[in-house]
């Protein structure tokens, strides 16, 4: 970005506190959000919306909802898919069992319910930190799992355990067609993302980083350890369960329990490192990374003409060394080298 | 965030340019969202070597009718989320894919609703949703030849006939040991009517995935002391089961496995433990005129598609070359009715599946008699078969135990599709009909 924010001088508590201070930043998040919501479903495929974007803005929410707990509240989880998991069939069941619910608000409930998962995975937070919490959030993965194989009732008596994500209405609007789901799925991404800013600005958010930075001096210094931390969980989860919601509804329309596994929530976790723990436009860049990545290298490969058995593990091959090499890199992820970026234009052409 | 939708919108250009590129429609052209790395390479390089071969002997003929069959990859990995983005891919390619065969029940399900709004046909070789057989709600899915529910109908006729007669179950154990997953619990709706009709008792014994640890599940087993075991299982399940059970000295004629458990990736890894294990299988092993074919067209021409030239006419490979072989029928067949020499649209290539008939003079004619049963479908029935046979590893190789093709309890198998189907209709508001 050639432009600084010399010269904008800021008067009032209002215009300190606001989202974006610098103009150019303000105006250039208003022509992407247009654009994004405007011309890309004009302009974008069938292909692009439905294989590239939506599963990118979903796992986007997704990775969002995890650093919002890792990145700013320093709690690790390996427990992501399985919230989404909650999420996505939670929502089901309640499209399922309440005729005429509004779609939007069955994956609010869905979220709350991977919520209420997610206090109660957390509480072992209370006690144990770091990897020792990463262990414990992964019993979430395999009990989740576990309970929607076990439970007939949770995924509707269904002979397999598969369910199938009913059509998506909104006032007798149906969200059908690609470009509808995106502009659906664009919408829920980008207010969640927003609210999220906002949050992490507020007294919520200082509270999760004082917790992350150090417990001991939070709580010394006032802040509730066990309402913090819960809260973080809660609103993680939440996050992760509208994105479990929209993977199923937007994204797949049918589901078994087990594309919520382990792998899932590794990738999410990929994500966040190498976007930028403790950034949410980290979260965008990483799965940006993760989703694209691998496609491109896939397309690339094919018109390479290379055999599909070698591009596949030269996909792999790359994938894994340009990870690698990221995190020599900048091992604060993509976030922080654009931030780095950003610095030294400041100073252009005088590094001093 | 605005930086990362400007990151997006540059990515989406650039694909955009790959993908732009098309090419005349004068090819019949398929999708292939295959697998040849992760943890079922084995079973996705097998079956789609086996299609491509058949599609490369086809060409190397002359067509069908002179239309060649062209397809192209896409690396799924078994994974659903990029399964969807393969079918994505690979649907608008060459002026748009007639048909599509993923290999994954979940990469199925994930597209189950996308291919009737694309009208590209999808065939699911003996996995998926039964259900699917009934083509009046699911008229672009096709379980061509066998689905669970029928081979697990065929299971329990096949275990009472040992047994002289379906009648003898009565008072018997059958274990299910089953993966837990949607594709380990597919059958059990058919497996526990068929207890509750013929008086035997299921015990239902679920394996975790991957399943390479089984101790407890085989000391339960050895507790029960079942008559027979059914061994419901994927990948590396299925080597694990039959080494446990020979440490828990359960005889390996006992158990029975799904057709995913019958392969030499299975057996060949549990050395002389897998010495008279049973097996389902829809195709009859042996050597047949179109693999010598492909041996002396393709394969001395360096065109072969598996790497290992031993692995011709195993069971995957021939599971894939029987699954070339009913695409290219459908294909042939939809070309008699809408225009011979020319490529037929996907809806076209759909009304072929749904009027396949290869009966054994056709099969002759290919070159590949008996190598899997009879297959004629109707709107009724995508199926179109739903005979299996039972194989035995003699050590060295696959042996079919059974001279014919064993059907099930068709009409019990029939209701379940009936009412199963038929609930997915009202949930998804489908009006149950045949299209022309």
């Amino acid at each position: 970005m050639f432009y600084r924010e010399a010269g904008q001088f800021k008067t009032s508590y209002e215009a300190d506190g606001q989202i974006l201070p610098i103009r150019q930043d303000r105006i250039a998040l208003f022509v992407t959000l247009a654009v994004a919501l405007l011309a890309l479903p004009l302009i974008s495929s069938p292909y692009m919306l439905s294989a590239i974007l939506i599963p990118f803005l979903i796992f986007a929410l997704a990775a969002l909802g995890l650093n919002i707990l890792t990145g700013y509240a320093g709690q690790l989880s390996l427990g992501t898919a399985a919230f989404m998991a909650v999420g996505a069939f939670a929502s089901y069941n309640f499209v399922a069992r309440i005729p005429g619910i509004p779609v939007l608000l069955a994956f609010v409930l869905g979220g709350l319910c991977a919520a209420m998962v997610g206090i109660a995975f957390g509480l072992p937070s209370l006690r144990i930190r770091g990897f020792y919490l990463a262990a414990s959030t992964l019993a979430t993965q395999f009990f989740v799992v576990w309970c929607l194989t076990k439970i007939p009732w949770l995924t509707g008596h269904s002979s397999s355990g598969v369910i199938t994500a009913q059509k998506m209405e909104i006032l007798g609007y149906a969200f059908d067609t690609p470009e509808r789901k995106y502009v659906l799925v664009l919408g829920v991404v980008a207010f969640m993302a927003l609210l999220a800013k906002n949050m992490l600005r507020s007294n919520v958010g200082r509270s999760w980083m004082a917790v992350r930075d150090m417990d001991v001096a939070a709580e010394v210094i006032g802040f509730r350890l066990m309402r913090t931390k819960l809260l973080a969980f809660a609103v993680s989860s939440f996050y992760c369960g509208v994105a479990g919601a929209l993977y199923a509804f937007a994204y797949l329309g049918t589901v078994e329990p087990e594309a919520y596994n382990l792998d899932l929530s590794f990738r999410i976790l990929f994500m966040i490192i190498i976007g930028g723990v403790g950034s949410i436009l980290g979260s965008f860049l990483g799965a940006a990374f993760i989703v694209l990545l691998p496609v491109f290298l896939n397309i690339l490969a094919h018109g390479l003409a290379l055999p599909t058995s070698v591009a596949s593990n030269l996909e792999l091959m790359t994938f894994g060394a340009l990870i690698i090499f990221f995190l020599i890199v900048e091992p604060h992820g993509l976030a922080r080298l654009w931030q780095i970026g950003k610095e030294k234009l400041r100073l252009w052409p005088f590094p001093h | 965030m605005k930086k990362a939708l400007k990151t997006l919108a540059l990515s989406v250009a650039l694909i955009g340019s790959f993908a732009s590129a098309q090419a005349q429609v004068t090819e019949q052209f398929v999708a292939l969202p295959s697998y040849r790395v992760g943890p079922y390479a084995a079973g996705g390089s097998g079956f789609y070597g086996g299609i491509i071969d058949y599609f490369n002997l086809v060409n190397a003929n002359g067509g069908i009718n002179g239309v060649k069959v062209s397809w192209e990859e896409c690396e799924t990995e078994y994974n659903p989320s990029r399964g969807v983005e393969c079918y994505e891919r690979l649907k608008t390619k060459n002026g748009g894919a007639t048909m599509v065969e993923p290999l994954s029940t979940g990469i199925a399900y994930g597209i189950l609703d996308r291919i009737p709004q694309d009208k590209v046909p999808m065939t699911t070789l003996g996995y998926g949703r039964s259900d699917a057989a009934n083509g009046k709600v699911f008229p672009y899915v096709f379980p061509l030849i066998s689905d669970y529910w029928s081979q697990a109908a065929a299971m329990i006729k096949y275990l009472g006939d040992k047994d002289g007669g379906v009648a003898k179950l009565k008072g018997k154990k059958i274990v299910h040991l089953y993966h837990d997953s949607a594709f380990g619990k597919e059958p059990l709706p058919v497996l526990e009517a068929l207890a509750a009709q013929h008086g035997f008792e299921l015990i239902k014994i679920p394996v975790a995935p991957p399943g390479s640890e089984q101790q407890s599940q085989w000391l339960q087993i050895r507790q029960a002391k079942p008559d027979h075991v059914i061994l419901w299982g994927w990948g590396v399940m299925n080597s694990v089961a039959i080494k446990t059970a020979q440490r828990n000295g359960f005889p390996r004629e006992k158990i029975l496995g799904v057709w995913w458990a019958g392969s030499e990736e299975d057996t060949v890894p549990s050395g002389d433990a897998a010495k008279g294990y049973t097996a389902m299988s829809f195709n009859t092993p042996g050597n047949y005129p179109v693999l010598d074919e492909i041996r002396k067209k393709i394969y001395t021409g360096g065109k072969g598609n598996l790497a290992d030239q031993s692995r011709i006419g195993s069971v995957y490979h021939m599971r894939g070359v029987t699954a070339g072989i009913l695409f290219v029928e459908a294909m042939r067949t939809a070309q008699e009715k809408f225009g011979k020499g020319k490529p037929v649209s996907g809806e076209q290539l759909r009304w072929g599946l749904e009027n396949l008939n290869i009966d054994e003079a056709r099969q002759k004619a290919i070159g590949a008699l008996n190598m899997f049963p009879p297959v004629k479908t109707s709107c009724d029935d995508h199926e179109g078969s739903g005979a299996v046979k039972v194989q035995q590893w003699d050590g060295k190789k696959w042996n079919a135990i059974t001279p014919n093709w064993i059907v099930g309890d068709k009409a019990l198998v029939r209701k379940l599709v009936e009412e199963s189907s038929n609930k997915y209709a009202a949930e998804k508001k489908i009006t149950p009909a045949c299209m022309k």
